[in-house]
């Protein structure tokens, strides 16, 4: 039997080095940015870990799609795991873009159309979840699972779009030392960025990985308990 | 393609002569629409500025609201009644079943709103009796009808579904209602058409995503 959580698992420990490379470039070797100051660091974070919620909506809504398609117990091992992870960079993310925004911006909040568009969306991933963990358990609740994450791929055009819109229409409130000066930074943010999101993309990686054994080892013990249950009952009767 | 219409229709009707007979859906919506009206008039000191400000909010709230819990039971009725499996068994697509139902739901949220939009009228001071209300009122209720009657389907067998249908219900519907509340607004301080044709254009997309997708999907739900 393979592990479910493997601490010597190649991708923990390359995460684990970029993290820590990732961790020195942001500390101390970027220098800090001037209109924001140190604050501006939170972004060398935040953009990783957004980018690592969007890659779970996007494989959630691809699974999804394919569980329905094709009926196959991986892509909603898949679905589920990316589901769980990306609703925690979900949250990991609007709390440190809030973080960030109340030196920079002034607020904690605004009506700004991407930030509409991701509490939107860790709405409907969180609804997700709950409904997983309210249905009973059966190939009907991954088939409605599915149908859940399939609609949260459509409604996510209408919704950023929307957002758009609405943000014209009351211009957020943006103000701040940070609103509108350019960066100081050049290249660096670049290379800092770069380090960061692959990082964090071999932890979100991982983390998919480790969470989709858990939910196979799930799987593998019912029917193991379905089959021991019928071979007892074939025995006594 | 008369015969895929009678169908549907036949399950409107057949939801519809229910309601007649017990009027449950309807006032249940009404009246908690009714209710969040009156309690925002206490909530917030309305004068005429204002009124425009935040009537259109309140009153899309209201509905969007007031419609789930008429939407939780559209398919509540049906699996009490171990109906849901006639249905099923009943030689018409998976679609039609689903159209049949949004139909009625649609027409449910509709008659609820001739009672509610009039007293908003009242209770806000606003002039809502334009083209324009009917418009987005009807953009609306097919939205919600579409989004929720799929929901509805999927709930009707989960534990505590009068919780687990506005969570699901109401972010998937958010960009419908920013349409509905922004058109709205742009109603009632008395501009044209073209101020609100991008929103308007917004529903009309979602509506038809929506109508098309859930009709296409639904035959997931009822399938065992």
């Amino acid at each position: 039997m393979n592990k479910v959580l493997d601490l010597l698992d190649p991708l923990l420990i390359l995460s684990a080095a970029l993290m820590g490379v990732a961790l020195y470039l942001i500390f101390i070797w970027v220098p800090t940015e001037t209109n924001q100051g140190a604050v501006q660091r939170i972004l060398y974070f935040h953009v990783p870990i957004a980018w690592g919620s969007m890659l779970g909506i996007f494989v959630v809504s691809g699974s999804s799609f394919m569980y329905l398609w094709k009926k196959n117990e991986r892509w909603d091992r898949l679905a589920v795991a990316s589901a769980e992870v990306g609703v925690v960079f979900g949250g990991m993310m609007l709390l440190s873009g809030m973080i960030w925004a109340r030196p920079v911006w002034a607020v904690w909040w605004t009506g700004e159309a991407k930030l509409t568009t991701a509490l939107i969306l860790f709405f409907i991933y969180v609804a997700y979840l709950m409904f997983r963990a309210y249905f009973p358990p059966g190939a009907q609740r991954q088939r409605l699972a599915a149908i859940i994450g399939v609609i949260g791929a459509i409604d996510t055009p209408i919704i950023y779009f929307a957002a758009n819109l609405w943000s014209q229409a009351h211009p957020p409130i943006i103000t701040g030392p940070g609103a509108d000066a350019d960066s100081t930074l050049g290249s660096d943010l670049g290379t800092v960025l770069l380090v960061s999101t692959l990082a964090f993309t071999f932890l979100f990686i991982f983390m998919v990985q480790t969470r989709y054994k858990i939910r196979k080892s799930e799987d593998d013990l019912v029917e193991l308990k379905r089959s021991s249950s019928a071979s007892v009952m074939t025995g006594a009767s | 393609m008369m015969g895929s219409l009678a169908v549907i229709w036949a399950i409107g009707r057949k939801d519809l002569l229910l309601e007649i007979r017990n009027k449950d859906v309807v006032v249940a919506v009404a009246g908690f629409a009714l209710l969040v009206l009156v309690i925002f008039t206490f909530a917030i000191d309305l004068n005429q500025g204002n009124a425009k400000l935040v009537g259109p909010g309140v009153l899309w709230a209201g509905i969007a609201f007031a419609g789930v819990t008429g939407l939780n039971r559209a398919f509540a009725l049906e699996v009490e009644g171990g109906t849901l499996e006639a249905l099923m068994l009943a030689p018409i697509s998976r679609d039609l079943i689903y159209l049949g139902k949004a139909l009625g739901n649609f027409l449910f949220i509709a008659v609820a709103q001739i009672i509610v939009i009039p007293v908003f009228a009242v209770l806000f001071n606003l002039v809502v009796f334009r083209w324009e209300m009917l418009a987005i009122s009807l953009l609306t209720t097919v939205g919600f009808s579409a989004v929720g009657t799929l929901f509805a389907a999927m709930s009707v067998k989960v534990r505590a579904r009068e919780v687990m249908l506005p969570l699901l219900f109401l972010p998937v519907v958010t960009p419908l209602l920013m349409a509905a509340v922004e058109s709205t607004g742009h109603m009632v301080n008395g501009r044209s058409w073209s101020d609100m044709a991008q929103w308007l254009q917004l529903a009309v997309a979602f509506d038809v995503a929506f109508v098309v997708v859930s009709a296409f999907i639904f035959q997931h739900i009822l399938e065992d």
